[in-house]
């Protein structure tokens, strides 16, 4: 009984922060996004790089722009690494290896912030402020301008544009992350998150051992790893470390972190197409399945006595922070795994076999519920064209959302939209187990656990890497070739695929005339409209991913 | 999609500056000023909430949990033991076991833990809580639950002679609710109540 309360005091604070923000940032941000006037910093940027701000671009060469970008951002990255012995504060580390310089690169470009490696033994400070934080803004950043982007083609007649890509990039970065991102890096200072330019410490402990204690800018790049739902740790344990997540209140404030734009952003789209209720009924498909992911999640944490070493503990304590405990944990991890984010504060690969299943889940949902920064509006939004669609099939009406049409050309981006990441999923976990080279290397080298437990590890990384989300059941070895390989492959496609047919779909709905409203039209706003969506989002997910859970954690939690 | 060759390149080149002025922003002053303000109003958060010992030197961080064992890796009893770490408290080098909830390697290292806890502080499996013989994420867990701290109080007074009631104490002093009464778990921070504890009974530190 006291679990229930705790859980219902805790979630009713989040729920209260979040709606207090709602509205206010939703508008801020809408109001960010249509704005015709650039601030004087903004202007001195575009001439610096040589864009003017003026000039609308079709959704071609917004994507152009954005792959550019994205490329060079990869490359970035990983030159920083390869150099890293010769950069300042690099604390004695070596160069990173290609391979998984490579893998890193494309992980932090794509927002997924997957790490085969452990940072603390090998990446140095500049390459944590420089590389991996500037990636943190401007990947979460592309989130947001291909989700603006996106909600611009249901606002716009006969449009050929759908608006600048180094301006809503622009924008997003200097007038929404960059001022968040600093007053939450300092409230987790005064928590005890870390904030200097030390070098390890070495201490005599009480007992009179010997302690290295590391330093780093690491509040810094905690603030912006959650807002803008990366979630790469500047420590191995991630947000588990007592100097990423010091305390209960911190946890709390990085949940907000992680969830405060992607639960207002459909404020931001209401707002944008003229008319708050189309907010909320978005708002409220997100708000449904995220709640309902935790509750199981958190039940199934507490009550997880059919697995044998839980019931050996007396508890699901392997992995957890007693500061946090359970419920803390499982508020996070939830948070974590559908958001897109990816930072967690407990071992996923030590969860009861249930709970961790429900990791899988919240990112197996298309990391909608609410999803990442700008990637869940953009995510769901290509879900609601289809329950449209769905509808208009199931009733006879003609299928319109928000005025436009959807058509054969819309449903055929949407439909590439959702099928691309169960593929990479599907096709990158098979391979691993069906072709003999690569199960050698599998079975042998990465992973750790026994059983169905090992086959979870493995659908758990490529689940992770192509949904972007970045967490992991760790106890996997992935800094292997084959692993290193394919995760970046299904990270960078996983990314850029999908952006690409949300601007296909963006352009394609900017094109149309707006239909007027009819008797015939479905009305999107009502809970009809809103279960209807959440019904799509299970459907296409349950239906694809089903049997690949059973054989995993669902066959290991009812075998146990 | 046809695109001349020269706008592609501008494309690039574009990127490429914006990404050459986003990194001096985004990668260098903005965690400079962060850090500059944290150094300013939070300094010894920002430093790592170090703990100094009666030298005066740092003996550690109240955050990060240390080993309180003998070389065999036996407890030493005139301490407070923290929980186990996957990486031996390897501050450099935060890590958890990661294995599974039904890895029967897992099942044996906590059956191992729960005799060792037994014979060690003479009580009954039923009595230990599940946070004295699980791991933690970071392996760095500063905390135990108030059960186990609990459990180990009579063996700390007895091992260092001193009377229960003022070991209770300095349990209760370094013991910490829930934040606002309902956020994460209690607990107790062994780390600053070891080091309360080698202040005030300097001669049973042992060696």
């Amino acid at each position: 009984m006291t679990n229930l309360w705790l859980f219902l005091a805790q979630f009713g604070t989040l729920a209260g922060i979040l709606a207090l923000a709602y509205r206010p940032l939703g508008d801020y941000m809408a109001i960010t996004f249509t704005t015709k006037r650039d601030l004087a910093p903004e202007r001195g940027f575009y001439r610096l790089i040589g864009v003017r701000p003026g000039a609308e671009q079709s959704w071609q060469q917004y994507l152009r722009a954005v792959l550019a970008f994205s490329v060079v951002g990869v490359l970035f990255v990983y030159a920083l690494q390869r150099f890293q012995q010769w950069l300042p504060y690099s604390l004695g580390l070596p160069n990173v290896h290609p391979g998984l310089a490579f893998n890193t690169a494309i992980s932090f470009m794509a927002n997924t912030n997957w790490q085969s490696y452990s940072p603390e033994q090998t990446v140095g400070y500049t390459v944590q402020m420089a590389g991996l934080a500037v990636q943190n803004f401007v990947s979460a950043a592309v989130g947001i301008a291909v989700a603006v982007a996106l909600v611009r083609g249901f606002t716009l007649r006969r449009s050929g544009t759908i608006g600048n890509f180094w301006v809503d990039l622009t924008r997003a970065v200097l007038r929404i992350l960059l001022p968040i991102a600093a007053i939450g890096a300092i409230i987790l200072i005064a928590g005890g998150v870390i904030q200097n330019f030390n070098p390890v410490e070495t201490v005599h402990t009480i007992a009179g051992g010997v302690q290295h204690l590391p330093g780093g800018p690491a509040a810094s790049q905690e603030a912006i790893k959650l807002l803008g739902t990366n979630g790469g740790g500047f420590f191995n344990a991630n947000s588990a470390h007592p100097f990423e997540n010091p305390t209960a209140w911190t946890n709390l404030v990085e949940v907000v972190l992680m969830l405060v734009i992607p639960f207002s952003l459909p404020r931001t789209f209401g707002r944008m197409v003229g008319d708050d209720r189309q907010g909320y009924a978005i708002l409220a498909a997100m708000g449904v399945l995220f709640t309902a992911c935790l509750v199981a999640g958190t039940i199934f944490e507490l009550h997880g006595g059919g697995d044998s070493a839980i019931a050996a503990a007396g508890g699901a304590m392997e992995g957890k922070e007693q500061r946090l405990g359970i419920l803390g944990t499982m508020l996070f991890d939830t948070t974590g795994t559908s958001t897109s984010t990816g930072a967690v504060t407990s071992a996923h690969d030590s969860m009861t076999s249930f709970g961790g299943m429900m990791m899988l889940v919240n990112m197996m949902l298309g990391e909608v519920s609410p999803g990442g920064v700008g990637t869940g509006l953009y995510g769901i939004l290509v879900m609601a064209v289809v329950a449209v669609f769905l509808a208009g099939l199931m009733v006879g009406r003609t299928p319109e959302y928000l005025g436009k049409k959807i058509g054969g050309r819309e449903m055929k981006f949407a439909s590439l939209y959702f099928l691309t990441t169960p593929t990479l999923v599907l096709v990158g976990t098979g391979l691993s187990f069906a072709v003999p080279a690569l199960r050698g290397s599998i079975v042998h080298t990465s992973i750790l656990n026994p059983g169905q437990h090992g086959f979870s590890e493995v659908l758990y990384a490529f689940t992770s890497a192509a949904n972007n989300n970045g967490s992991a059941f760790a106890g996997l070895t992935a800094d292997t070739p084959w692993l290193n390989a394919s995760l970046g492959a299904a990270m960078f496609l996983g990314r850029l695929l999908p952006i690409a047919f949300a601007l296909a779909l963006a352009g394609s709905l900017a094109a149309q005339d707006r239909a007027p409203v009819t008797a015939a039209t479905l009305p999107t706003h009502r809970p009809q409209f809103v279960g209807l969506l959440i019904g799509t989002i299970l459907l296409v997910s349950a239906l694809t991913y089903f049997p690949v859970l059973a054989l995993g954690p669902i066959a290991e939690g009812l075998h146990s | 999609m046809a695109t001349s060759p020269r706008a592609t390149v501008r494309q690039y080149w574009v990127a490429i500056r914006a990404m050459i002025v986003l990194t001096v922003a985004l990668g260098i002053l903005y965690p400079l000023v962060i850090t500059g303000i944290g150094q300013l109003a939070f300094r010894g958060q920002a430093n790592g909430s170090t703990i100094t010992g009666a030298s005066g030197r740092d003996v550690g961080s109240s955050l990060i949990a240390q080993s309180f064992s003998g070389k065999d890796g036996a407890p030493l009893t005139q301490w407070f033991q923290p929980r186990p770490s996957a990486v031996d408290f390897d501050a450099n080098g935060s890590g958890g076991s990661n294995l599974g909830p039904n890895n029967p390697d897992l099942v044996k290292a906590i059956d191992a833990r729960k005799k060792v806890i037994e014979q060690t502080y003479g009580v009954t499996a039923a009595q230990i809580p599940a946070d004295a013989v699980t791991a933690s994420f970071s392996g760095l867990d500063p905390d135990v639950s108030i059960a186990y701290a609990d459990l180990q109080v009579a063996k700390v007074a007895q091992t260092r002679g001193l009377p229960v009631a003022q070991v209770q104490k300095l349990v209760a002093e370094n013991t910490h609710g829930r934040d606002l009464g309902y956020l994460g778990d209690a607990y107790v921070n062994v780390v600053t109540l070891n080091a309360a504890l080698a202040k005030m009974d300097p001669s049973g530190n042992g060696e």
